[in-house]
Order: C-alpha cells, then sequence, then structure tokens
C-alpha cells in the first residue's frame, strides 16, 4: 500500500497525509481538509475552500433588485430570513424607506425563529460530530416546528424569497397567533430537552471542555463573529453594538462563554435560542395590525440613487454584512457579502494546533460554517 | 475405515489427527445449525437495534416491510448480498478478501462452546472460558487486516484505532473473566451456571460485571467506545471499502459479537437458566432454559442499545486513559477483592460488600475529579439594557 507521503517544511516527512473531506461526512458540506497526522495528532492542516463557489455576488449584478433576494436565500442556506434582511435592510437605506411597524415585527418575529432554526441544526449536527446519535432527531423536531411554521407565513419551507424591500411579501396568517402560541411552547420544552440530553453529558463535556479554546485577542484578530466570538468572552452582538431595524425595544441577554473552547461555543448557541425565545415574545405581544409594505411608488422597480452602503446585521453565525453600491440604475454595481462563517473559518486552521483527529470534527463543528456563505 | 484423517504430515506419520465419521457429521450439522441460529439471531437484533433507538429517539423505525417491519433485516440482507463487492484497486486483494472471514470465524467460533441451557451446546468444554478468552483476541487480526490492505488512510487510522482499543481492553475483560473463573472454581460455562444456583455472580461481583460490560462494550466498538468506526472521524473505519456481501459478513460478525458479549453476560453474572429458579426437568427443561437465557441476554443487550442511544463518543486518548488508568487497577483489585476473600473463607456477601464499596469510591472520584478539573458552566448571560451605552 503506497501511503502518499508528502515532506514539507512544517510536517515531519514521516507524517501520514489524510484528506478530509470534500466528500467526508463531518465537514458540514464540501469543505476540505488536509491534514498532517503524527499518530492520532494532527501535526499540519491545510483547509481548502471554494467547492461550492457559485459566483452568487457577481450573479446579483445581473439582477434587479427585487430579484436579488431569492439570491441571498441561498447564501447561508440555514439562515435564509437573516440573509434576506441584510439585503433588504441595505436597499432600503440606499434609497431611504420608511418601513412600516408590522413588517419590521414580522421580520424580527422571522429572523429570530430562524435563528432558532439554525442553532437547532447546529444542536443537531454537533451532537453527530461528537458521536452521540440522538440529539440529531431533537434539533431536527425543533426545526421542523419552525419550518412549517415558515411554510405557512411564507410559502417555502427554506427558500422563502418573503422579505421586500420595504415590507414583506404577505401579511401574516390569520392563525398565525394560534400557531406561534402553540410553537412557543413546544420550543420552549424543546429547548429545556436538548440542553438536558446533551450540554452536561459527561461524556460530551470531556469531548469539548478546553477543546479548540481561542482566546478573546485572537478571535478578534482573525475576525471571527457571532457565537464563536462571544464564546470567548467579547460581548459584541450587532444587534447591541449597531441596532438594525427595532432591536432597540427589547429587553434580551448576550450569552458569552468564558475560555472560548467548544463547549463554550455550544453553549452560547444553546443560550441564545432562549434570548431569542425572549425576543419573540415581546414582539408578539407589542405587534399591532397595520401595512405591511411601505408606500413608496419606488419600491416598485427600485432604483437606488447613485451611492454606497455597509449594513451590518447579525445572522445566527455572526456579523453578516452587505456592501452594496448603486450606479443609479435598476441593477446594483456591485454586491459584496461579508460572510460570518468565511471569517470564522480563517481561525479553524488556528484551532487545530495540537489537536486529536477526532477533535479537528468537533471544533469545525463548533465553528459552525455554512458553506454556502463560505464560497459564496 | 470409519476414520478419516484430517491432517497427516508427511515427516510425522506416525501420529495422524483422525476423526470418526459420526463425529464429523455431528460438527458438519452441528455448526450448520449454529449458523443458522446465529444468523437469525443476528437478524432478529438489528430489528430490536433499530426499534429499541427508534424509541428513544422518537421515530417508528423500520415499519413498511411486514409487521411493524419485522422483516425488514431480510430485505436488508438480500439487498446487501445482491450488491456489486468491490475491490479498490489499490487493495491488497488476498488480505482484502480474507479479512472478513478473519473478524467472522473467531465470532463464530466463540459459540462452540456458549451453552444455551444446559443440555444444549455444541461442545461443552472443560476449558470453555478460555477457549473464549482465546478465540476472541483474534478477531482484532482481522480489523487491521481490513484496514491495511483497503489502501484507504480512513480505513488504515481505524484498523489501527481498533487494534490498540481491543488489545488494552482484553487485560479488563479477562480479568473480569477470572474473578468468576476464581469463585466458581471451574472454567466450564456449564458448571459456572451450575454454581450460581442459589446467587447470581452479579450480587457478589457486582465490580466484575461493572469491568466485564465497560471492557465488553469497548471490546464490541459499540458506542461509548464506536472509535475505530467512528462514522463522523474516520467514516467507517476499517469497513469503509467493504460493500455488498463483504461488508455484510462483517457487520454479521459484529452483530454476533454483541450477541456473545450479552450472552456471556447471561451465563457468567446472571446466572444463565439456573437462576434464580428452574423447577423443571428433562426437555422442560430445555425449552424454558433457552427462554430464560434469552431474556436475560436480550435484557443485557437492549441496555448496549440504550447506551448507543444515549452517550457521545469518547476519544482514543481518553479511552486509552480509561482503560489503562481505571479499569486495569481496578480488575487488579478486583481479583485481589475475590482472592482474600477465598483464601480467609469469608462469607460471600464480604466480597459482595467490597465490591460495591469498591465501585462507590470509584465513581465518587471520577465524579469528583471530573468536577474540579472542569467548571460546568462557563457561559454567562449579559442583558442587553447593561451593554447597550
Amino acid at each position: 500500500m503506497q501511503l502518499q507521503q508528502q515532506p514539507t517544511e512544517q510536517a515531519d516527512a514521516l507524517d501520514l497525509m489524510v484528506n478530509m473531506g470534500p466528500q467526508h461526512p463531518s465537514t458540514h458540506g464540501v469543505f476540505r481538509v488536509v491534514i498532517w497526522v503524527d499518530g492520532e495528532r494532527i501535526a499540519r492542516a491545510e483547509p481548502h475552500i471554494g467547492y461550492l463557489h457559485r459566483g452568487s455576488e457577481k450573479l446579483c449584478e445581473g439582477e434587479l433588485y427585487s430579484q436579488i433576494i431569492t439570491l441571498f436565500d441561498r447564501l447561508d442556506y440555514v439562515g435564509n430570513l437573516n440573509c434576506e434582511l441584510a439585503f433588504v435592510l441595505a436597499a432600503e437605506k440606499l434609497m431611504s424607506i420608511e418601513v412600516p411597524e408590522r413588517a419590521e415585527y414580522i421580520r424580527i418575529i422571522l429572523s429570530e425563529l430562524n435563528r432558532i432554526a439554525s442553532h437547532m441544526l447546529f444542536y443537531g449536527v454537533y451532537g453527530l460530530d461528537v458521536g452521540a446519535m440522538t440529539p440529531v432527531l431533537y434539533g431536527f423536531r425543533e426545526r421542523e416546528r419552525i419550518q412549517e411554521l415558515f411554510e405557512s407565513v411564507t410559502g417555502a419551507r427554506m427558500m422563502h424569497n418573503y422579505f421586500r424591500i420595504g415590507g414583506v411579501k404577505d401579511d401574516l396568517p390569520d392563525d398565525f397567533p394560534q400557531r406561534m402560541r402553540r410553537l412557543m411552547e413546544q420550543l420552549n420544552q424543546g429547548i429545556a430537552e436538548c440542553d438536558e440530553l446533551l450540554s452536561q453529558n459527561e461524556m460530551f463535556l470531556a469531548r469539548t471542555k478546553g477543546i479548540g479554546a481561542i482566546s478573546a485577542q485572537d478571535a478578534l484578530d482573525f475576525g471571527m463573529t457571532g457565537p464563536a466570538l462571544r464564546a470567548s468572552g467579547v460581548p459584541e452582538d450587532v444587534r447591541i453594538s449597531e441596532p438594525y431595524g427595532i432591536y432597540d425595544r427589547f429587553d434580551f441577554g448576550i450569552p458569552v462563554g468564558t475560555y472560548g473552547d467548544c463547549w463554550d461555543r455550544y453553549y452560547v448557541r444553546v443560550e441564545e435560542m432562549r434570548q431569542s425565545m425572549r425576543i419573540i415574545e415581546q414582539a408578539m405581544a407589542q405587534m399591532e395590525p397595520g401595512p405591511i409594505m411601505a408606500s413608496d411608488r419606488r419600491i416598485a422597480r427600485p432604483r437606488p440613487p447613485k451611492g454606497e452602503v455597509y449594513v451590518r446585521t447579525e445572522s445566527p453565525r455572526g456579523d453578516f454584512a452587505v456592501f452594496l453600491v448603486s450606479d443609479g440604475s435598476d441593477k446594483p454595481y456591485r454586491v459584496k457579502v461579508r460572510a460570518p462563517s468565511f471569517a470564522n473559518l480563517q481561525a479553524f486552521k488556528h484551532l487545530l494546533r495540537d489537536a486529536y483527529v477526532a477533535d479537528a470534527v468537533v471544533i469545525l463543528g463548533s465553528i459552525d460554517i455554512i458553506l454556502g456563505e463560505v464560497d459564496r | 475405515m470409519d476414520r478419516i484423517i484430517l491432517l497427516q504430515s508427511p515427516f510425522h506419520p506416525v501420529y495422524p489427527v483422525t476423526m470418526s465419521i459420526s463425529q464429523a457429521t455431528y460438527i458438519i450439522i452441528g455448526a450448520a445449525a449454529l449458523l443458522v441460529f446465529l444468523s437469525v439471531m443476528v437478524l432478529a437484533l438489528t430489528w430490536l437495534e433499530r426499534k429499541a433507538l427508534a424509541r428513544i429517539q422518537m421515530r417508528m423505525g423500520p415499519m413498511r416491510v411486514g409487521f411493524h417491519g419485522a422483516l425488514q433485516p431480510i430485505a436488508d440482507a438480500m439487498k446487501l448480498v445482491s450488491k456489486e463487492d468491490i475491490l479498490p484497486s489499490w487493495a491488497d486483494r488476498r488480505v482484502y478478501w480474507l479479512a472478513p472471514l478473519a473478524v467472522f470465524i473467531p465470532a463464530f467460533l466463540l459459540w462452540v462452546t456458549i451453552p444455551v441451557a444446559r443440555d444444549v451446546a455444541l461442545a461443552n468444554l472443560d476449558l470453555g472460558l478460555f477457549y473464549i478468552v482465546a478465540i476472541s483476541v483474534l478477531s482484532v487480526m482481522g480489523l487491521v487486516m481490513a484496514g491495511w490492505s483497503s489502501a484507504n488512510k480512513y480505513a488504515m487510522l481505524g484498523g489501527l484505532r481498533a487494534a490498540g482499543q481491543l488489545v488494552s481492553y482484553e487485560i479488563p475483560f479477562i480479568m473480569a473473566i477470572l474473578a468468576v473463573a476464581m469463585l466458581a472454581q471451574t472454567l466450564n460455562l456449564r458448571e459456572i451456571v451450575a454454581a450460581q444456583s442459589t446467587f447470581a455472580y452479579a450480587l457478589i461481583l457486582p465490580l466484575s460485571v461493572f469491568l466485564f460490560l465497560t471492557a465488553g462494550l469497548a471490546e464490541l466498538g459499540r458506542t461509548p467506545f464506536d472509535i475505530h468506526h467512528a462514522e463522523s472521524e474516520v467514516v467507517g473505519g476499517p469497513f469503509v471499502e467493504y460493500s455488498g456481501a463483504h461488508w455484510a459478513v462483517f457487520f454479521l460478525a459484529e452483530y454476533i459479537n454483541t450477541f456473545t458479549i450479552a450472552a456471556l453476560t447471561a451465563l457468567l453474572f446472571l446466572g444463565g437458566w439456573g437462576w434464580p429458579t428452574m423447577p423443571f426437568d428433562g426437555l422442560a427443561h430445555s425449552a424454558l432454559s433457552v427462554l430464560w437465557f434469552m431474556l436475560k441476554t436480550y435484557a443485557v443487550i437492549l441496555v448496549i442499545f440504550w447506551i448507543r442511544g444515549t452517550y457521545p463518543r469518547l476519544r482514543i486518548d481518553q479511552l486509552m486513559a480509561f482503560g489503562w488508568k481505571l479499569l486495569v487497577p481496578l480488575s487488579f483489585i478486583n481479583i485481589v477483592l475475590v482472592g482474600v476473600v477465598m483464601f480467609y473463607g469469608l462469607p460471600l456477601w464480604v466480597l459482595s460488600l467490597l465490591s460495591v464499596v469498591t465501585l462507590a469510591v470509584t465513581f465518587y472520584i471520577i465524579v469528583r475529579n471530573a468536577g474540579t478539573r472542569m467548571e460546568r458552566n462557563t457561559v454567562s448571560v449579559y442583558s442587553a439594557a447593561s451593554l447597550r451605552r
């Protein structure tokens, strides 16, 4: 048998090169990392991205503003509405459109629900990464409930195309409050169950505590954002530091970790689900009937004035920002997406220092990347 | 001539190994019967595992083929057998095809001496336990062969992991068995069961049960010790390149081994068919024995499935540390305890007490160490109001 040893500067000549991905079950898509292992330890790792590159940013330049929303759905395909939100916010800021109250509330409720759905998916898949097979079914049960609600509101389970520049596509269905009440009960119970199943499991602690730790300074230097940064002890959240929409009206908490290890990154997300529930509860209580689209003629075929805008939002994975340049026509001149997964993934190589092969999977899972967003 | 010559060395023609025809017939029929029995058990096991896991995971499990999916295993078996056997172009052909057999044959051979009732066993060996220990070690070979010959790095990592893991856990595994042998004063499985007619050894040797089941799970490579075929890391380990019937043979061996560990637990610690009572004799004795034995075996198997549905996987270094730093010392303590009690002729409840105390102290130390080693919850929630300026 040939061992394909690849002597390099960093790796020892006797190290075994293992190619994890792009067809590996735990790379969360088509991510590829080449690792040189010394026994069970990782001597060197080389991540490769780009397998899911679809040229989304370039595609945006050829589409009308209203058609771009659906492309944004496909960036972070687990937090679709959060992506849509970032784009419509950017376009609205460029055109200085005032969005009706009700639309703002609908957006907040749906994007926070989507955050929970995304974290639930993370929770389940993370269970698989550490080798527990049951959490994934619990996580998916909750996510499925949220998606059912999305289906009733937007007509689609994942690729919603629901937010519009100036509001949202349709008003909520009549039975939305009832559905929501039931969903909230189920979710509260579901989050508690999930937490109980995995978080304090002795073996789970052994697998995640102290693994892949990153200091606050390093995390900031790598440009990490979102739960991955907050786990290192930095209470940075765009919803607080640079509020968009109506986030300044809600009282909620920002979970912050201590050591920035895998467990902190995991549990910050579990806590975040609870905080999202608080936001949704408040929003449901405050929401009132009213128009859902701005009464502005320009939104029929948006032609933003010449200029550029940079809008930051807090997606489930971190600081999801859109840089939008308009040349005054009905198609954007340039759309640049600042994807949190992409920035967070940069730290992966750093996190893999002195890790075991089994840790690589756990660390990658804890960053919670979505390749659709990394490669765009 | 009523004897057939099995082996005759040209250098020592004086001592040919021979066998009578009736013996040969017995062996052939017995092996065939055993194969059928084990296959049926494996089919039942796969169905049971899927159903049990499904229950834990709020699913239904297989429901389509037959009543509640009862025929699903047969459908699966047919699917596996009809699939193509793929040979990777870099593979070491002979080793690659031999590996499944090298795993399966030891698993199968173990059952030659395992009795399912007092009078129902292929061969009642006086050195039964010794034979089991000796044969069970062999299956490591097959896994390493599979891992090496596949010419796949995941497979090789998995194969080497299997070697390390299985060899390390042999010691506590054998030591736990040894305690039973000391207590029963025999290596014959039938007599070990007979020795438990008043008290099952699980009551006298809880420490041994713990050691045996833990080391047994590691030997099987089942959760939380399924490190050598961890799907999220080495994608199935040694089996990653196998498909079709050859993969099915690995699968068969794995489930036979699971069944073996459960059966051995029932025989060595739960009193087999004898304990707590077996009033009948003759045919009724055999029939009820089988039932009683199966009940106990399947109870143990359900525990194994339950663990699979609950726990994450350990890392290889944690597994080794757990084996060498905890299970091996514990297994020696266990032997010493049994030895002391037997040497001084103390009553058995003393052993039972000592065993429980040792277990309790161990668990206390583990929990305390785990508690001091790490803070349980390191995530705190800042309120938005405190962060807004």
